[in-house]
């Protein structure tokens, strides 16, 4: 047993003699990096460490959460009673409690131990490296940012009801953001890369992605306003998959504010628009043995066959649906509360390359960024209209780039008129850990002058 | 009470400057929380918080060097102290002598938060509850939120700067579903500010306006597409101001020649009637504070006056950079963020017109009474946000209530499009995200018309 497994047992223990009934401590340590670098030299450089733990705690089927970092037996009591106190002022709920299905499951390489063999110089001569690799591209104007990131930490869960375990895991990223043109005609592209560790980023690649992305976009205009076919490309495609993937679940369908509620089993998509929930995905930087309050992580179909499958649920929702958990009770830190969440979100990418799909769509738009995603879609409805930029397609070829306009159509629809599926899937850091191919859509309302 | 005493302090911005360094910075902090929300009639997930840590960062010329750990111990201070130094390659040099941490003047907390019972807090969400549901039999969900917060902050730094803020924030929210047939329709609404309970005496009106504005959504049409004149609300409406303006602003998207704002200091951006602030130091308000993150009072900063770029919004060393002084905007999320340029409470000042005046001018255009959110490229300057409460104007009134509005354009081209600025100016609570760091950032403005603008509709 860990010494954080230690604490987060004496935290339950310190709940338990506080009053409660159940407990669950969730506890954390961790270590990150930054670097940021400008220009050929070092603008900031941070190391910094951290631990903390969350308690809950269930009195008469009430309950609280308190947090802390004082990990001391004073600030673990005293976080307890915190917890306890907390619990008294919530009304009773006949679901809650912590989950029946409690253990681990074995996922592969979440920790790698190359991260230690980094020195700090060996990880600012990657940044630098990503910064030049994007500036080599003629018309870049400037690099505004470029970082790199990494983290290693533990994670501890222990519970009254005996479950006690803990894991390890790493993680590194790089991204640039790169400058292309002057003036009105000036456009920003992003590079983004992501890994276990340092040796799984390709400082080439970030940077020249984006290069290459402002560089499409340089000149960029308002078009006229038009219905056309429009393709997503992979960031743009796991923006809107991260966003349906949070409607799918459970806790959102239950209190009514999914658009995706009453409408299990029913037809929501195309086919070919196929998507599943892995939370104990070797690649994926959301995957975890067990998930915030102790579930085996596993995979999940959402959507398949063109029907939405089932919704994502954890110990609370399961109990009230009459279901089983699928292992998405989430917590972003020790700060947080478990809720109902996505893991890593996989859409199964199809035959064909960008090239064939713009080829597909004849006369359309490429969106290569959206703006505004959170504001611009009703989440009861999935009624949307978001800003976008990308380039035009023009006979089947990529053509002017564009700025200022919105996309419209509403999710479901949208769903259901994918066309095709991308060959090119790639992990992207929007909307949560998602693993999307481009998708190409028969027709949305295009806004511009 | 004090954190980090003088003493130690100065000792730990000692070592911390053991290999060099032009500026040393040791940031104390004390957080603590509540929070509790009431949904589907039922308080739940109540939530206490409390943590303890110190932010330290050696700058050397255009070099920050960054640590933070949790705890403020001795050990805990010198630990972090000698790993940020480590990583610095310069001459040693000596802090100044420091003095207790001056506490700053501070904004008026009448009621503690903390030291009110928690049944009143949740008494609070079941009366904003009762009057969402009160708007309507079609008021299908509420969702209401209380948090409050306190941090107690102390900096201290090398050129001698020992500097304490005690700073507590109250917020409630709102979200409420409606529901008709197969229409459905979502409101919100917040209220908050810096200072204690008393802020949300006849808070549980949020709860109204929340389902007010879900309900009115239950009529609204498509949202009209193409480029037409809008009136922007106020309040809320400053999102505009803060994404479109604001963020241009910050000195260091200027200074990294990110912002299309660089270089137009003392240009004429818009016109005569129109001038913007960025005021830390509003009584009250939601981004006030006694002092920024890095010891400098805030205070109020004239952004725009009669339509000309007077400032941008500058911390210490952005400030250093252009030779000028801090405008008190080195702002961070916590002790385990670096302070960046970031702003207040920013809002336009409010003018001469009347908000029907500024309606009865347009002929066709939108009312877009509330924004549910926003974002801007600096560097270009676009910007879209998503309309969550508008209206059709016809004729000289607003008419139809609209669904799905999103308004897209540049900062500039807004800017010098504004043709229209009424009296009634409020300032709202918001959340401002950059940088991976989230700070509360009051939002404001009166009623504004802006000539044209392009709406993108779902029509």
């Amino acid at each position: 047993m860990s010494e954080l497994e230690g604490v987060a047992r004496r935290a339950v223990e310190a709940a338990q003699d506080a009053g409660a009934a159940q407990a669950e401590a969730y506890a954390e340590e961790d270590r990150s990096r930054e670097i940021r670098v400008y220009e050929g030299a070092v603008e900031s450089l941070s190391d910094a460490g951290g631990r903390g733990v969350g308690v809950r705690a269930f009195v008469d089927g009430r309950s609280g959460h308190a947090y802390g970092t004082d990990l001391g037996d004073d600030g673990l009591r005293s976080l307890a009673r915190a917890a306890v106190e907390a619990a008294g002022i919530a009304d009773p709920d006949e679901h809650g409690g912590l989950a029946e299905e409690t253990g681990a499951t074995e996922v592969e390489g979440l920790h790698s131990p190359e991260l230690a063999g980094w020195s700090t110089e060996a990880k600012v001569d990657l940044a630098l490296e990503i910064e030049r690799a994007a500036r080599s591209h003629a018309g870049v104007s400037q690099v505004e940012d470029t970082v790199y990131a990494d983290g290693e930490g533990e994670v501890a869960l222990a519970s009254s009801e005996g479950f006690s375990a803990g894991f390890s895991l790493s993680s590194a990223h790089a991204y640039a953001s790169a400058f292309a043109g002057e003036g009105a005609d000036l456009m920003t592209g992003l590079g983004v890369g992501m890994a276990r560790d340092p040796g799984g980023l390709d400082a080439a690649a970030i940077g020249g992605e984006a290069a290459e992305r402002a560089l499409a976009l340089t000149g960029a205009r308002q078009p006229e306003s038009r219905r056309c076919p429009v393709l997503l490309d992979s960031f743009v495609a796991a923006s809107f998959i991260g966003f349906i993937g949070s409607m799918l679940s459970a806790d959102a369908v239950q209190r009514g504010r999914s658009l995706f509620a009453g409408r299990e089993g029913d037809e929501v998509a195309d086919p070919a628009f196929v998507l599943s929930d892995d939370g104990a995905h070797r690649e994926g930087l959301a995957s975890s043995p067990f998930d915030g309050e102790g579930s085996p992580t596993r995979r999940t179909t959402l959507i398949e066959g063109g029907r939405l499958r089932t919704y994502l649920f954890d110990a609370r929702t399961a109990r009230k649906a009459g279901r089983a958990t699928t292992a998405n009770a989430r917590r972003g830190s020790y700060r947080a509360q478990p809720s109902v969440g996505t893991s890593n979100l996989l859409l199964e990418p199809g035959e064909r390359s960008l090239a064939e799909l713009a080829a597909e769509a004849g006369e359309g738009l490429l969106v290569t960024d959206v703006a505004g995603l959170h504001s611009g879609v009703n989440p009861v409805s999935g009624t949307f209209s978001v800003g976008a930029e990308g380039r035009l397609i023009e006979g089947g070829e990529l053509g002017r780039p564009v700025r200022e306009i919105t996309i419209a159509s509403d999710l479901v629809g949208m769903l259901r008129a994918v066309r095709a599926v991308g060959s090119e899937a790639r992990w992207v850091p929007f909307g949560g850990s998602v693993k999307a191919p481009p998708l190409l859509v028969s027709e949305m309302s295009v806004s511009g002058s | 009470m004090t954190l980090v005493e003088p003493q130690l302090a100065e000792h730990v911005l000692a070592r911390s400057l053991a290999r060099g360094g032009d500026l040393a910075e040791l940031y104390a902090e004390d957080r603590s929380s509540f929070s509790l929300a009431l949904d589907d009639g039922r308080i739940e997930n109540p939530q206490a918080g409390s943590e303890r840590g110190a932010g330290l960062r050696v700058v050397v010329e255009d070099a920050t060097y960054f640590g933070h750990v949790d705890g403020l111990r001795e050990d805990d201070l010198l630990s972090v102290a000698d790993s940020v130094a480590g990583a610095v390659r310069a001459e040693a040099r000596e802090p100044a002598a420091l003095a207790a941490a001056r506490a700053a003047a501070g904004h008026a907390v009448r009621t503690r938060p903390h030291e009110v019972d928690a049944a009143r807090k949740a008494d609070l969400l079941r009366a904003a509850d009762e009057r969402a549901r009160g708007e309507g039999a079609a008021v299908s969900q509420a969702r209401t939120g209380y948090s409050e917060g306190r941090r107690l902050v102390e900096v201290f730094n090398s050129d001698g700067v020992a500097a304490s803020d005690d700073r507590t924030r109250v917020r409630l929210a709102a979200q409420v579903v409606a529901r008709d047939g197969e229409r459905v329709e979502t409101g919100s609404d917040n209220l908050g500010g810096h200072g204690g309970f008393e802020l949300l005496e006849g808070g549980e009106e949020t709860g109204a306006k929340a389902a007010r504005r879900a309900l009115a959504l239950l009529d609204a049409v498509d949202a009209p597409t193409g480029r037409m004149p809008v009136v922007v609300g106020n309040g809320f409406g400053g999102v505009l101001l803060h994404e479109a303006v604001g963020h241009g602003l910050e000195a260091d998207a200027v200074q990294k020649r990110a912002s299309v704002y660089e270089g137009k200091l003392g240009q004429s951006l818009a016109p005569d009637f129109v001038t913007a602030y960025d005021d830390g130091l509003k009584a009250n308000e939601w981004g006030s504070d006694g002092i920024d993150d890095e010891g400098t009072p805030t205070r109020r900063t004239t952004v725009i006056e009669n339509g000309e770029l007077t400032s941008y919004l500058y911390d210490l060393l952005r400030a250093r950079k252009d030779a000028v002084s801090s405008t008190g905007n080195g702002r961070r999320q916590s002790f385990r963020h670096l302070p960046v340029p970031r702003m207040t409470n920013t809002y336009f000042a409010p003018g001469g017109a009347k908000v029907d005046e500024l309606i009865e001018g347009v002929e066709r255009g939108l009312y877009a009474a509330s924004f549910g959110g926003g974002q801007v490229e600096p560097a270009t300057g676009d910007f879209v946000f998503g309309v969550s409460e508008g209206y059709l104007i016809e004729g000289g009134r607003v008419t139809s209530p609209v669904r799905g509005a999103t308004l897209v354009g540049n900062g500039l081209e807004a800017l010098a499009a504004l043709d229209g600025i009424a009296d009634d100016l409020i300032i709202a609570s918001g959340f401002c995200g950059k940088a991976g760091q989230s700070v509360a950032a009051g939002v404001g403005q009166p009623h504004v018309r802006i000539r044209e603008l392009t709406v993108g509709g779902t029509a």
